[in-house]
C-alpha cells in the first residue's frame, strides 16, 4: 500500500501537469511544469535513487524549465494568454485520454505486476558510475557528440540573419 | 519498502494519457512541448521504477541517458519554434502548415 508522502507527491505531480496543459498564461503553464518535474524527482527519491533525482533537478527543473520560460518570453504578450481551441475536439481528446488510461490501467492491473515486490537493497550509485565508464562508454560519448551537435544547431537554427545582412550594409 | 511497484506504474500511465491529451487537443506549438516533456518523464518514471523493484542498474542508468537526450530535443524544439514564431509572427500549430523558407 502506497503511503503519504508517495499519494502527495502524486496528488503534486499530476495536478501541475494538468495545471501545466489548462492555466490560461503559457508563464503559469511553465511554472506548473517545474512541479511535475519536481514531483517526478521525488519520486526517484522514493525509489531510492538519488543519483537520478539531483540529475532530474538539475537538468529538468534547472534548464529544461528556465530555456522554456525564457522562450515563452520571447513571445508577442497577447500569444501567451491566447487560447485557441476547439470545443469538439477537447472532449475528444478527454474521452480518448480516459479510454486509455482505462484500457491501460486495466491491462496492468490484470498483469503480474501486482505481485512483485523487492526486499533487495537499492542499486548502489557507484554501480552506475562503473557501469557508464565500462558497459555504457560508446554511447556515453555518443550522447555527448549528439548533445554538441543539437545545442550547436539549436544556436544556428535560431541565429537572425536580417541584423546581420544591416550591419554590412553600414 | 511500503510502495509498490504498481503505484509508480499506475501515477505514469495517469501522466501519459494527460500527455496524449496535451498532443491531441491543444493547438500551441509550446503547449504541444510541455506534453512531450510530460510523456518523456513518464517513460523514466517507468525506467527506474522497474530498475528499482527487478534490482538491475540498467533502469537508472538509461533514465540518465533519457534525461540527456531529453535535454537537446527540448533545445532543437524551442529553437525551432522560434524560427517558426519569427516566419509567421504566431505559436499557432494550426499556421505553419506550409514550413517552406
Amino acid at each position: 500500500m502506497a503511503d503519504a508522502v508517495f499519494l502527495a507527491l502524486s496528488v503534486i505531480t499530476i495536478g501541475s501537469a494538468i495545471a501545466a496543459l489548462e492555466l490560461r498564461s503559457l508563464i503559469y503553464g511553465s511554472i506548473a511544469l517545474m512541479g511535475t518535474l519536481g514531483g517526478i524527482a521525488g519520486f526517484f527519491l522514493l525509489l531510492d535513487s538519488p543519483f537520478v533525482a539531483m540529475f532530474q533537478l538539475a537538468v529538468y527543473v534547472g534548464s529544461i524549465a528556465v530555456l522554456i520560460l525564457f522562450t515563452v518570453m520571447l513571445v508577442k504578450r497577447e500569444l501567451i494568454f491566447k487560447k485557441v481551441e476547439d470545443k469538439r475536439r477537447k472532449f475528444v481528446g478527454i474521452a480518448l485520454m480516459l479510454v486509455f488510461m482505462v484500457a491501460l490501467g486495466s491491462v496492468i492491473m490484470d498483469s503480474g505486476i501486482k505481485t512483485i515486490t523487492t526486499d533487495e537493497p537499492a542499486v548502489d550509485f557507484r554501480n552506475i558510475g562503473a557501469d557508464f565508464l565500462t558497459y555504457y562508454w560508446p554511447a556515453l560519448i555518443l550522447m555527448a557528440l549528439i548533445l554538441a551537435g543539437s545545442v550547436t544547431g539549436a544556436l544556428i537554427l535560431a541565429r537572425r540573419e536580417d541584423v546581420e545582412n544591416e550591419q554590412r550594409t553600414d | 519498502m511500503s510502495n509498490e511497484l504498481i503505484d509508480f506504474v499506475l501515477v505514469s500511465v495517469a501522466l501519459l494519457g494527460i500527455g496524449i491529451y496535451g498532443l491531441s487537443v491543444k493547438r500551441n506549438a509550446i503547449r504541444m512541448l510541455f506534453a512531450v516533456e510530460i510523456i518523456i518523464n513518464a517513460a523514466n518514471l517507468n525506467l527506474v521504477a522497474f530498475g528499482r523493484f527487478l534490482p538491475h542498474s540498467g533502469g537508472q542508468t538509461l533514465a540518465l541517458f533519457s534525461i540527456a537526450i531529453a535535454a537537446a530535443e527540448v533545445a532543437v524544439g524551442l529553437s525551432l519554434i522560434i524560427v517558426a514564431y519569427r516566419m509567421y509572427q504566431n505559436i499557432d500549430i494550426a499556421d505553419f502548415r506550409s514550413l517552406k523558407g
